[in-house]
């Protein structure tokens, strides 16, 4: 099967407009004829569940949580990003399309950033009418900030707290449609495969985890919007329960698997503290806007803040290596996410690191305290302030932006970040790479579709701050459900899906095959212990800087490590009822697969591109060297075991946009 | 350090419950609570018993899933915070820990720790939201300003984040610091006004319905609420709901 992204004729503003005029629609007196099942109710799902149902279709809604509340896009916390150029300061549709697309590194579909970017200025029209209470000025207008690898302020944000108030707007928008009887809601349900009737999606096979049941649902269509894959590292910023089970088993079942070695490690996280930690803690990137980063410039310095000699107040300007703004003045602390990563770990490889453990930076924001108290002296009329005057009142504001984010890391590290650096270190956050879809958002399965992060298509190799959030709803509320009628449009007459056909019988057979070989199974090592050895070849060997002969041995380990798994792994208790063993040893085992599928990735892929960095393959000054000859999307096809999976390759055009040196300098 | 814990387990729904007595050792302070909960399951498991089921997922404070009541505190005996960023500095070694579920007649429980907290949800399908069509033909943004002092309060009652801590400390079961809340939200803003009065009346009813108790202004809810919602969100419910009433 060869691939066609189906993208638009014509010029690329009008792309969008043109598509959406020509497209077949679906009359609403037969939309209520229509069932759409929709996996996953983070700002993708959520969205999409909403839409399509005031739309009129018949919408079923699945998530593993208690409420749809709790979908992970609730962590996010720094911003959405919308070309609405309220400050005057030069952004515009084009701006936002082209900085995403250099910020991707040139490994995106340039049709589907410029409709991303089209569209963003509507969902903050969206949101405020829903309610969502976006920070203001004092003349009660949108506030915006900064984020990494742009130049402009166009991020709109809801204290640290950006993507619950996105999420609840979402939510909200989702009640009123379950109110009306048009969202089925069926919370602490997983999908757990996919049903394909002659060839095309027609339902889902789910396990319903309070009581084990499982469970058959029909569909005309079905909408995975279950995330990222970042939790194949077993430790990352992702709750824990994110997983990969829904996109991987529709992966199975004939949809391609794009990029999966793009991923972005965040740069500013808590750094670990020991064996037992659980999960990583993001704080938000909207920090750098304030913070500046550094390590010690000698290396006596560093082993004496590390054994704790030595305070890092004590050491002085000249002293400290501010090593972003050293090696990119344009940008300095506010590089895009990949780049920001690798100077850290750089400097920590180096022996810089000042935690215990060798492996963090400061985040300094002494500088910021003295010049908003400096601006609040003056706006204050205070005359000769003292210098703990001025310390106070600078504090003050830093608290008001980042009030939350202090408090949280002071509760995780136990030290006051107003009154010592903070330290950092990057942590696996978000998975560019994803299911392959099309220009519609469709899977290579027909009826199969793929939105926000669970699909490949707009961040490219790298995704800048705020635009996560910017793309799960513009695929949810604006996009999808355009999309999604053109294919609806034939099914009109088709009537009710039955689940009482063999395709049903067999899917649920697989499942309950699985799942009764987990229960039976009597292994002596427990589902994390396969998961943290797997999140341990990933960090070390597919983590931050990969390199050939890594990448081969990460393919044999993670192999072998799941024939382990398959024949040692032990879940207690029953499958009729709640069972989390159970629930995380299925997600482990597509973990085990995923993982050597994106180590052959990693493999294949011989170029530095965004978050993906070949040893190999670097500039004289370490930094990434993209080749021309790589600049196609790998969508790999299942063949059975991960090592034989096919290679199919988009090649990506830019036409509306040079193709250059991704500089920050 | 080393701990007992005495914690309830409860097969499902329809058996009985117990307290059940465990040991814990060399659990470090810098350990989560839910951490220091991994470290016994893991031993439970590896001795072929059942581990002890806890709601959990973001582990930062946000989802809202986690829910332990703890030494007689809805999430333990720190301040502005949930269990999952509860540290165990906050304990001292040889302590003995009692760790219960939500207790509630409208929070029936699951297993274990669990329980089951779609009451919420149907409050809010009763009116938490503003009728607007996702259409994305709505003003600008900037159409409608807004204070920002409305603004910020409207975002302070918005940070709720539906854990349910305020039921399980209020001697009555009341949730009305959570309905309070997202009243208190659309309230504040002028989005909400259309629908002030139906809402509010929608959404107490259906809070009535749910078996929840009245409030009598002890203010349990408030000191353990971990994201600081304050008791002025029940005042500005009532107020919304006699000028809704008369």
């Amino acid at each position: 099967m060869t691939l066609n992204s189906k993208i638009p004729q014509g010029p690329l503003k009008d792309k969008w407009t043109d598509y959406k005029n020509k497209i077949n629609l679906v009359n609403p007196a037969n939309k209520r004829h229509i069932d759409v099942i929709v996996v996953g109710t983070g700002l993708a799902g959520g969205s999409a569940s909403a839409t399509l149902a005031e739309l009129g279709y018949n919408v079923k809604t699945f998530c593993y949580q208690d409420s749809p509340r709790r979908a992970h896009s609730i962590a996010a916390q720094g911003g959405i990003n919308a070309a609405k150029n309220y400050q005057g300061d030069g952004d515009s549709t084009y701006r936002l399309f082209y900085d995403t697309v250099k910020g991707g590194d040139y490994r995106s579909r340039e049709a589907n950033v410029y409709r991303l970017a089209e569209v963003s200025a509507n969902i903050i029209d969206q949101c405020v009418a829903q309610g969502v209470p976006f920070a203001r000025d004092y003349g009660g207008l949108l506030d915006n900030r900064s984020f990494g690898g742009v130049l402009v302020s166009r991020t709109f944000y809801a204290k640290g707290q950006t993507g619950q108030q996105l999420l609840l707007g979402a939510y909200s928008a989702m009640n009123r449609q379950i109110a009306r009887g048009k969202i089925e809601m069926f919370n602490r349900h997983e999908m757990l495969d996919l049903v394909v009737v002659d060839g095309k999606a027609r339902g889902i096979i789910a396990r319903n985890l309070v009581t084990g049941e499982i469970e058959r649902h029909a569909a005309h269509a079905v909408v995975i919007a279950s995330g990222g894959y970042g939790n194949v590292y077993f430790l990352s910023t992702n709750a824990m329960g994110s997983n990969a089970t829904a996109a991987w088993k529709v992966h199975k079942k004939g949809a391609y698997f794009a990029n999966p070695c793009f991923t972005q490690i965040h740069p500013t996280c808590i750094p670990r503290s020991g064996d037992y930690q659980s999960k990583l803690t993001l704080m938000s990137e909207s920090l750098r806007n304030d913070g500046r980063i550094w390590v010690p410039k000698s290396l006596e310095d560093a082993k004496a803040i590390r054994d704790r000699s030595k305070k890092p107040t004590e050491l002085t300007e000249d002293q400290r290596d501010y090593f972003l703004e050293r090696r990119y003045p344009a940008f300095g602390n506010l590089v895009p996410r990949d780049v920001a990563s690798r100077a850290a770990k750089e400097r920590c490889d180096a022996g810089f690191g000042v935690n215990a453990t060798g492996e963090a930076v400061f985040l300094d924001f002494a500088a910021s305290f003295e010049r908003y108290g400096q601006e609040q002296a003056k706006i204050h009329n205070l005359v000769n302030p003292t210098n703990e005057k001025i310390i106070e009142l600078g504090q003050k504001i830093v608290e008001a932006k980042y009030g939350n984010l202090f408090q949280m890391y002071e509760k995780i590290i136990d030290e006051n970040p107003y009154e010592t650096p903070m330290m950092i270190y990057p942590a696996v956050h978000y998975t560019m790479g994803g299911i392959w879809v099309d220009y519609n958002l469709m899977t290579t399965i027909p009826g199969c579709y793929a939105i926000g992060e669970a699909n490949f298509s707009d961040h490219g190799a790298n995704r800048l701050g705020a635009s996560a959030l910017m793309q799960g709803l513009a695929d949810g509320y604006f996009v999808l459900p355009y999309t999604i009628g053109d294919y609806l449009a034939d099914d009109i007459r088709t009537g009710k899906i039955s689940s009482e056909t063999p395709e049903f019988d067999e899917a649920e057979k697989s499942v309950k095959d699985r799942i009764d070989f987990f229960i039976n199974n009597k292994g002596t090592h427990s589902v994390d212990y396969y998961h943290k050895k797997l999140g341990k070849i990933m960090w070390d060997k597919c983590g931050m800087s990969r390199n050939e002969k890594e990448l081969k041995e990460a393919i044999e380990e993670i192999s072998a490590l799941r024939k382990d798994f398959w024949q040692n792994v032990s879940v207690p208790g029953s499958d009729k009822q709640f069972n989390e063993e159970l629930a995380k040893a299925g997600r482990v085992a597509d973990f085990l697969e995923l993982g050597e599928l994106f180590a052959k990735d990693a493999l294949e892929r011989e170029e530095s591109a965004g978050g993906h960095f070949r040893e190999e393959h670097q500039t004289a000054e370490g930094e990434a060297q993209r080749r021309p000859e790589f600049q196609y999307v790998s969508a790999w096809e299942y063949k059975g075991e991960p090592k034989e999976a096919l290679l199919h390759k988009e090649v990506l055009e830019y036409e509306n946009i040079e193709v250059k040196e991704r500089s920050y300098k | 350090m080393n701990l007992t814990l005495k914690i309830w387990r409860q097969k499902d729904a329809r058996s009985k419950g117990q307290m059940v007595d465990y040991k814990v050792t060399e659990i470090s302070e810098h350990m989560s609570f839910l951490e220091m909960m991994d470290v016994l399951n893991e031993q439970l498991i590896n001795k072929g018993e059942e581990p002890v089921s806890f709601d959990h997922d973001c582990r930062e404070g946000i989802c809202g899933s986690c829910s332990m009541f703890i030494n007689g505190e809805a999430h333990g005996p720190d301040r502005r915070v949930t269990t999952c960023q509860l540290h165990m500095r906050m304990f001292h070694d040889g302590e003995t820990i009692t760790i219960e579920p939500w207790r509630a007649t409208a929070f029936p429980v699951i297993k274990d720790l669990i329980v089951d907290r779609s009451a919420f949800d149907r409050i809010q399908h009763a009116g938490g939201y503003i009728s607007v069509n996702t259409s994305g033909n709505t003003q600008d943004a900037n159409a409608i300003p807004i204070s920002k002092q409305a603004a910020d309060t409207a975002m302070d009652a918005a940070t709720c984040i539906g854990c349910g801590a305020c039921v399980a400390s209020c001697k009555n079961s009341s949730a009305m610091l959570f309905v309070g809340a997202k009243v208190s939200q659309y309230a504040l803003l002028p989005q909400g006004q259309v629908e002030a009065a139906t809402r509010v009346k929608n959404m107490v009813a259906q809070m009535d319905l749910e078996g929840f108790g009245n409030c009598t202004n002890t203010g349990a809810c408030e000191v353990e609420c971990p994201k600081g919602i304050s008791l002025d969100v029940i005042a500005r419910m009532n107020r919304e709901l006699m000028k809704a009433s008369v």
